[in-house]
């Protein structure tokens, strides 16, 4: 068995170590015996037609701008992946573009492919600093954001989790991050995976599943990945 | 005035050294709260007026070297400890005064942070400026790579006499279009410019070969373990040996030459002065310690931790690496960047490997996913240094890459513990 994970605009959406995001779930897949293809997906480039896990980083502004006609005409395909059940892990640029719109500072919006039932508002204050968020699913994550848009849920969407010391979503309501199905929105770079290795473990489960794969996965040893979390969780913001 | 602001700022100086203090940046700071228009003040008093060096990698050597050349001709006033904000430039500037207030220097050359650079700017409109590159650093402080070029714009717009721009680096070559100044380049030759990627060309983009003529350009590089590097000055082919190791600070030479020869120096001379640069500190600094080679070099942003694990294939083998990693402000918060380093040639050295700092499990996460193993995770610098010095044998070496802020703590026991080479 191999499974497919797609990388998208690593060149464009790769600014704060989102790349790592892939090799984490690359080497935990290879680790146990499973084979990882990852495929990078540029402007231009077709999706491959079975993905498991979509992963895509976050970006400058202006990068944000060159590929977000690309990403736009991707949209249907998007959300007939989505309905479909592929693993999608979307941080900060790319979860912005997953929602229905992103309205820049100046009132211009610009439209996303709604995958995710979320809208972002530009703004002028960037959201910038260490950052834990306890989630229902896979405890505690620990990264880092730096962001200047406000995100705010719709009904079809459940926060990821909630945080107590940084700004999440939008800085006013605790919540982090967005999820529907198996589509999963963040701002935590770090990469967010290095340091929370039970996410990692439960995405890998997601597309296990999704195969109808066993998702018994054999335990790795995550024993300084944990003292990572802790010191960085106790670092200033 | 002057004397005032002077004696404050020496006394200061005095009164931290007692302590045990460096102090390249609190006197810096005292004098620029109590006395603000002193820096414009002396800096009005130097005849060739000051040179600003920014980007984000190589500052401190390039500064270095800059003022190693001028020195040839010029009594040159530097900041060489890599304090590069207005404090430590105003530091720098309060230790040479004499205590008359007076400054015998001709020129200034200053190595100044990105953002602290349109500061000092603001206050000193400088006569020269070298801008080398902007790469991906601090983005917990800038934001974007997009931003920092912008900073560099204003450093280029303030600048009066000459702004020296690296051809290859298309963001900063862009610059020339925001000042009156006259501009000048310096590059590498095509056939190399695949070594010096820009920070679009590390993750994918096309390798873009600057068209625009430069004054000094890099023809070779080092071949085995000569440290020989072929530059055109001007119009004349030189070759030099440098001391400050590895490809990046060949390519700074080249800087540093076209920066020279807006003095109108002569080709000679500043080949002659390039010979005479030493490393700065923490940049490739060697020490003996018990028959052990240390090697201290900085690391602070993926661009730079690239170019000095390439100085890990010199001719003595490494039987220890010891990666220190500290978040403190300085360092930047956020250690995400030490994913965009591929650590993977690691695991063919056959070193012990240590990590150490406040990040030191961070830093041994990111080592794992390369599948490179480490033997030791020690938050605290002193003991992984200690520890990895002695686990090697005497004459094998021992290479320390750290963040600014470990590398204070590590030079003062290479001192204590070991001779500079």
């Amino acid at each position: 068995m191999t499974l497919t994970l797609v990388h998208l605009y690593p060149r464009e959406m790769n600014i704060y170590g989102d790349t790592g995001n892939v090799l984490v779930l690359r080497r935990r897949l290879g680790w146990r015996g499973i084979d990882a293809q990852v495929v990078p997906v540029a402007v231009g480039d077709a999706l491959p037609h079975d993905v498991d896990i979509l992963l895509g980083g976050g970006g400058q502004d202006a990068a944000q701008g060159d590929i977000g006609a690309d990403f736009a005409s991707r949209g249907a395909q998007l959300r007939a992946m989505a309905d479909d059940g592929v693993v999608m892990l979307a941080i900060c640029g790319t979860y912005q573009m997953l929602g229905h719109e992103f309205v820049t500072q100046e009132g211009r919006s610009i439209p996303g492919v709604g995958v995710l039932d979320v809208v972002t508002r530009g703004q002028s204050e960037r959201l910038i600093g260490n950052n834990f968020v306890d989630t229902p699913a896979a405890g505690r994550l620990v990264g880092y954001e730096n962001h200047s848009g406000l995100t705010e849920l719709g009904s079809g969407a459940t926060p990821l989790g909630t945080t107590q010391t940084g700004r999440g979503n939008n800085g006013r309501d605790r919540t982090e991050g967005a999820v529907r199905g198996n589509v999963i929105g963040t701002y935590l770079h770090g990469p967010v995976l290095a340091k929370s290795p039970r996410f990692a473990d439960d995405l890998i489960r997601r597309a296990l599943a999704r195969r109808g794969e066993s998702t018994d996965l054999e335990p790795l040893d995550d024993t300084l990945a944990e003292r990572a979390a802790v010191v960085a969780a106790g670092r200033p913001r | 005035m002057n004397v005032l602001a002077v004696w404050l700022g020496k006394l200061t100086l005095i009164a931290l050294r007692l302590i045990g203090r460096r102090g390249n940046a609190l006197p810096g700071l005292v004098v620029e709260k109590v006395f603000p228009g002193y820096l414009p003040r002396a800096m009005a008093t130097l005849p060739e007026g000051v040179v600003v060096v920014s980007g984000t990698n190589g500052k401190t050597t390039t500064t270095k070297m800059v003022a190693t050349v001028l020195g040839e001709r010029l009594r040159v006033l530097t900041n060489d400890t890599g304090s590069n904000f207005v404090r430590g430039a105003i530091t720098a500037t309060i230790e040479h005064a004499d205590w008359r207030g007076r400054l015998p220097y001709d020129v200034a050359v200053f190595e100044l942070d990105e953002a602290w650079a349109v500061r000092f700017v603001a206050i000193v409109a400088p006569r020269r400026a070298l801008l080398l590159n902007v790469m991906r650093d601090q983005l917990d402080r800038f934001g974007e790579i997009d931003t920092t070029a912008a900073l560099l714009g204003k450093v280029a717009a303030a600048t009066t006499g000459d702004v020296v721009l690296n051809r290859d680096d298309q963001r900063i070559a862009a610059l020339a279009a925001k000042t009156k100044a006259t501009v000048s380049y310096y590059g590498v030759l095509p056939a190399l410019r695949p070594l010096f990627p820009t920070d679009e060309e590390l993750y994918g983009g096309p390798i873009a070969v600057g068209s625009v003529p430069a004054r000094a350009e890099l023809l070779a590089l080092p071949v085995g373990t000569s440290p020989t590097i072929e530059l055109r000055i001007g119009g004349t082919a030189h070759r030099v040996d440098l001391r400050a190791e590895g490809a990046h600070n060949a390519q700074n030479a080249a800087g540093a030459a076209a920066l020279a020869l807006t003095f109108g120096f002569d080709s000679e001379t500043v080949a002659a002065g390039l010979g005479h640069v030493s490393p700065a500190f923490g940049r490739g600094q060697r020490f003996v310690v018990d028959g052990r080679i240390v090697v201290l070099q900085l690391v602070k942003n993926p661009g730079g931790f690239r170019q000095t694990l390439r100085t890990l294939d010199g001719a003595v083998p490494v039987a220890a690496i010891v990666v220190v990693i500290n978040d403190d402000y300085a360092d930047g918060r956020d250690v995400s960047w030490l994913w965009d380093v591929d650590f993977t040639a690691l695991a063919a050295v056959p070193a012990r490997v240590y990590t150490a700092g406040t990040r030191a499990a961070d830093m041994a996460v990111r080592l794992r996913y390369d599948e490179v193993s480490t033997d030791e995770v020690e938050p605290d610098p002193e003991k992984a240094l200690r520890s990895a010095v002695a686990a090697v044998a005497p004459g094998e070496q021992v290479v320390i890459f750290s963040t600014y802020t470990a590398m204070w703590a590590l030079h003062a026991t290479l001192l204590r513990l070991g001779v500079p080479q």
